[in-house]
This record gives structure tokens, sequence and C-alpha cells, in this order.
């Protein structure tokens, strides 16, 4: 069934651990040397050295104001989203499930328009729950929907996760059309970090605690995922540790919509590249596929940076293409082994 | 089916959806008039001619593609031809500018280019697709829909590049959508149409024996890869017909072809194919008469395609027999 793409790469805990001592060093230098750079690049002058002027200074004002919240931003939407994908990939036991391939993003988006419709005063943090709420009902209805069908191949998984998506969004759209709100809808849509500065991007602080208590849990989402049997014979609830699973990331997703918009297929490529290089024991890879996810988003802000400098691409574009290609490199690549 | 086809022949519900297809037509071009005729004729009739096109063209390529992959699931656009055909406009206009060649002529003739490199890569992304070791109906879906998604990306990747104050304006040029017709390419579009369905009918008979499978078709004296190719090729200029005249959508094809399976009577393609394409027309005619003359809605009637589309995308492909 579905788990038959899941089990590649059971042997590789030993490896991991090998692997782990040596390269730790080798991600931790790179997101220093990459949020340097994400701090550096802007339209605005800014150099390191003016720092030294005082805290008082124009380059300490745009540092905290505009660099610093977004590079922040970024890590933690980063690390946020992947480990959302992490979860799910678990809970549904299926290499190809993640917040955009499932419905939830969609459904948040659709959430956010009907509050901006009714509601259009609502504080940030309403926002976000009403977000999650409907996050999370689009989740519960993927999930319905694969348990009425015969899942024949772990590819249908993800098929059905990304119609449903685009019914959700067709929803979406024709309401945004009918009150003229298209051009809002299209800034949840694609993701876009240039809007961040301090005291709008806090949100994904939660989500970032939200990624930490999934690392504590992470042995108990492990077990949830070997099937709800397996779950009650080591005495636990498997009905709610799933309901809690999908809580987390349903909240995690739409954190990232309400302050930078959809950034698609993040949590996709990054748990299968880090179960490629470590294995799939979550506990071992939660802290991996966090510092992978944070880094991948800055690589890919950096590069919608300078592309267009001093324009900018928005990273749900960038994304969308590099997380596009990997995405069916990952697909086909199975198909040439002749699996 | 065979039952059914008892009572009505395939010439009759021909006859009968063609009443229907007129009708919806009349409907369009007469509701709301008010007697303005000089206005109404030309930018009403402009509006129909490319939605007919539009319809046929999608109609046409859709059941085709699925003759030729033996499959009633897949469609030219699910397999992100026409997301394709997005990139490579794109991808012209940051090369050679908007108007390489001056004002005069070029929108034609940049048209023509278009054909011609979607019609390789078409090529290209079908064998990508099809010639792989296994042979997954689900695989292959999800890589389309991947790949559409991919191509949307890196077409607003590249439009990007060009200079951000002119993307807006470029974008509402560029790219059309079913508010905003690309009128001014109805000519070459209705000729291009034109011509690759005369080749289309000349086939019939042989994507009759094609849809029964490769080794059959072989078997039957069908030189298949050459049909496959060559109607690979009308498929790329029907796509980027479609496209460029109202832009993607993605379940249309869907929706007529296996409308046309269940309601045309017969298994030829002498009558699957006018019966697919009067659908197309009912529908996406049919369509903005309702949303916008009856219903008074101000929505647009891609948005609905979509949604009904999905919904019977996720039930095709949730049964159990596939």
């Amino acid at each position: 069934m579905a788990a038959s793409p899941l089990e590649k790469h059971a042997h590789a805990p030993d490896k991991a651990r090998a692997l782990s001592s040596s390269w730790v060093a080798l991600p931790i230098l790179l997101t220093v040397a990459l949020v340097a750079a994400s701090v550096a690049i802007g339209a605005g002058d800014f150099s390191f050295a003016a720092l030294t002027a005082g805290p008082g200074s124009d380059a300490w004002q745009l540092l905290m104001v505009s660099r610093l919240p977004r590079t922040l931003a970024l890590l933690l939407a980063g690390m946020s989203l992947a480990v959302a994908g992490l979860i799910m990939q678990m809970l549904v036991r299926n290499r190809f499930v993640e917040p955009s391939t499932a419905g939830t993003i969609e459904s948040a988006t659709l959430g956010v328009l009907v509050l901006a419709l009714l509601a259009p005063d609502t504080p940030v943090f309403g926002k976000m729950l009403v977000a999650a709420g409907f996050a999370l009902a689009g989740t519960f209805l993927f999930l319905g929907l694969l348990r009425r069908i015969p899942l024949r191949s772990p590819y249908l998984v993800p098929l059905v996760g990304l119609i449903l998506g685009g019914v959700v969004q067709a929803v979406t759209t024709f309401f945004a059309y009918r009150y003229d709100m298209l051009q809002t809808l299209h800034a949840w849509t694609v993701g876009d970090f240039s809007g961040v500065l301090r005291g709008r991007y806090e949100l994904l602080w939660i989500g970032a605690a939200l990624t930490f208590a999934a690392w504590l849990a992470a042995d108990r989402f492990t077990v949830a995922g070997m099937g709800q049997q397996f779950t009650t014979n080591l005495g636990l609830n498997y009905k709610r540790l799933t309901f809690w699973g999908l809580l987390i990331v349903a909240c995690i997703s739409s954190t990232v919509v309400v302050t930078a918009g959809s950034i698609p297929f993040l949590g996709l490529i990054v748990p299968n590249v880090v179960s490629i290089i470590f294995g799939d024991n979550m506990r071992r890879s939660v802290p991996w596929v966090a510092v992978l996810g944070g880094l991948f988003v800055l690589a890919c802000d950096i590069i919608g940076r300078l592309v267009v400098f001093p324009y900018e691409i928005p990273i749900g574009t960038v994304v969308g293409s590099i997380g596009g290609a990997l995405f069916l490199f990952l697909l086909l690549r199975g198909r040439s082994r002749g699996e | 089916m065979a039952s059914k086809s008892l009572f009505l022949s395939p010439a009759l519900r021909l006859a009968l959806l063609s009443m229907l297809a007129f009708g919806v037509v009349a409907a369009f071009m007469l509701i709301g008039a008010g007697g303005n005729w000089e206005f109404v004729l030309p930018f009403r009739g402009a509006k129909l001619a490319a939605m007919v096109l539009v319809a046929y063209a999608i109609a046409l390529s859709s059941v085709l593609f699925q003759t030729i992959t033996h499959n009633r699931i897949l469609t030219p656009s699910i397999m992100g031809f026409d997301a394709l055909y997005l990139l490579i406009q794109a991808a012209i206009v940051f090369s050679l500018g908007i108007d390489p060649l001056g004002e005069t002529g070029n929108v034609n003739l940049r048209f023509a280019v278009e054909v011609i490199l979607m019609t390789g890569f078409a090529c290209l992304l079908f064998r990508a697709l099809f010639t792989g070791a296994a042979h997954s109906l689900h695989l292959m879906l999800l890589a389309g829909i991947v790949f559409g998604l991919l191509f949307r990306s890196l077409a607003s990747f590249v439009m990007r590049l060009i200079d951000p104050n002119e993307f807006l304006v470029l974008q509402d040029r560029m790219f059309a959508s079913f508010n905003a017709i690309q009128t001014d390419l109805l000519w070459v579009a209705a000729t291009a149409i034109g011509l690759a369905s005369l080749v289309a009918w000349r086939l019939r008979r042989r994507y009759d024996v094609l849809v029964l499978g490769r080794e059959i078709a072989v078997n039957l004296g069908i030189d298949y890869r050459r049909t496959v190719m060559l109607t690979l090729g009308l498929i790329a200029v029907m796509v980027s017909v479609s496209t460029a005249l109202v832009g993607p959508v993605t379940f249309f094809g869907l929706l007529v072809s296996n409308l046309a399976y269940v309601s045309a009577g017969s298994s030829k393609h002498r009558w699957l194919l006018p019966v697919a394409v009067l659908w197309g027309v009912v529908f996406l005619v049919g369509g903005q008469v309702l949303l916008e003359r009856v219903l008074e809605l101000n929505a647009t009637v891609s948005v609905v395609i979509e949604f009904v589309g999905g919904l019977l995308f996720l039930f095709l492909i949730t049964r159990r027999k596939l």
C-alpha cells in the first residue's frame, strides 16, 4: 500500500550516527554564512562595518527593523514548514504528502479570504486561528477521502490532495473574483517575504514553538505512522495523536500563509532529501529537516533577491521552480530504477 | 451504453446536440442585446468565435490525447501541456522582447514560432512521461500535474526577469484569460485549427484502431509511432491555440471528452469528435450565458469549470475500476 516507498532507507540509522558527528558543523557554518548574506543584501545601503557606529545609527535601525526580521522570518518559516511536511508524511504514511499536496494550504487561504470578507478588521492572531481551523478541516476532508478509496498506489495520495487543493482553490478564486479581491488573494497564494518588518512576522515564532513540540513528540508520531492497531497495542491513543499532529501542521501552515503566503513543496523535498541521507528515524531527522528547511528557504530567498536586483522575485515562485524540479526528480528517480 | 444506443442512433444524438449548441449560441448573441446591433454583433461575435474555437481545440485535443494514450483520464492540460505553452511564450518574450519585428504582422509570426517550439517540447515531454520502464498511471498523472505546476512557476519566474515595472502590463497583454480573450489572434488561430482538424479527420479511422491498444494497432498494420507523433503535433497546435486565446483551463478537456464517451452512442471517432466539440461549445458558451446573463453573477466561467472538472477528476481517479 502507501507504505511501500517509505521503508527504503530502514538500514540508515547507523550510517546517520557516523554522518551526523562529522557533518554537524557544515550546516551550522552554512546557516551562519547565509544569514549574514541575507542580512547584507538589499536595496538600502548597509555594511557590517557601519554597525560599529552604535545602536542608534541608521545601519542598526535598518538591521533591527527590516533585515533581521526578514531573515528570522525566513528561517522560522522554512524550519517549521519542513517539519510540518515530515509530520504529515509520518501520519499519512506517504512520502509525497505535505501541506500543499493535501489541500491544507488552499483551505487555510480560503479561511483567510472568508475572514477578509466577513470581518476584515480581525487581528492577525485571530486570522491565523481561523486559517488554522479551515486548514484542519481541509486536511480532515483529505484524510476522509483517502479512507474511502482503495489506495492502489502511493502516487494516488498526493494526486488526490493536489486536486482537492485545486477544487478548494477554485472556490476561493470564485469568491475573490466576485468581491474584487484577486489582487489580495495573489498575496496569500504566492509566498513573498519582502513585506516582512519588525512587528509583522512574530506569528512565526508560534510555528517555531510548535515545531519544537513536534520534536519532543517525534517518537509518538513515528509510532502513529505504523498504523492504528500497532499504536493502540503500544498503549497510545491513535486518534488523539493524529489529531494533535495534524493540528500542529495546520497551525504551522496558517502562520506562514498569514505572514508571507504559501511556499509550495518545501515540506516535501526537505524531509525526502534528509531521509535519503540519514534514514527514517524521525527523532533524529527532525533537527536535520528543520535546519535544511531553513537553509533552503534562505538560499531561495537570496536567489530571488539577487537575480533581478534591486527588485525581487517572490520566494513562492523561486521555491515553486526549484522545488517543483526536485519533486519531479524524486518522483521519477524511483521509476528509472524500475521500481 | 449498448442498450441506450438502441433508442437513439449516433446521428440523431449528434443532431439533438447540435440543436442544443445552436440554441446556446443564439442565447449568447441575443439575450440582453437591447437592439444595439452595430455594437453588439461584432463585439459578441468575436468573443463567441474565440470561445467556439477554444471549445473545439480543447475537445479535439483531449479526445485525441486520450486515444493515443489509451486512457480516459489523461488530457493534455492535466499533463502540463498548456502550462508548457505559457512557459514558451514567456521565454520568447524574455529573449526577443515583446515586439522583435516591429508592430506589423509579428503577432502571427510569434504565434507560429511558439507553435513550432511547443510541438517539439510537447513531444519531448510526452516521451519523457510515457516511455519509462514502468507504466504506473498514477505516477504519470502526478508527474504531469507537477510538470504543470513547475512550468507555471518557471513561466512567472521568467516573466519576473523582465523589468518589473513592465511586468504587470506585459502579463495583461501576454496572458489571456476568459475576461481578456485575445481576439487579435482569431484568424490565425482558426486557420491553424482548421488545418489540424483536417488532418485529424483524415486519420479518424486509424484512431478507431489505435484506441484498441498499441499491440493490436501494430498488428492491424498501423504505423504506430508515426501516427502517435503526428497526432502529438496536432495536439500541440490545438493546445497552443486554446491557451493563446483564453489561457490554461485544466479540467475542461476531461469534462467534455468523458461526456462524449457517455453520450455519443458509439466509440467511433467520426461520432466522438463532433460530439465532444459540441459539448465543449454547450458548456463554454452556455456557462457564460448562465453565469453572466441569467444569474448575473460577476464570475468567470473557467473557475466553475475547474471546480466541476476537479470533482469529476477526483471521482474518476478514485473509482475502484480504472
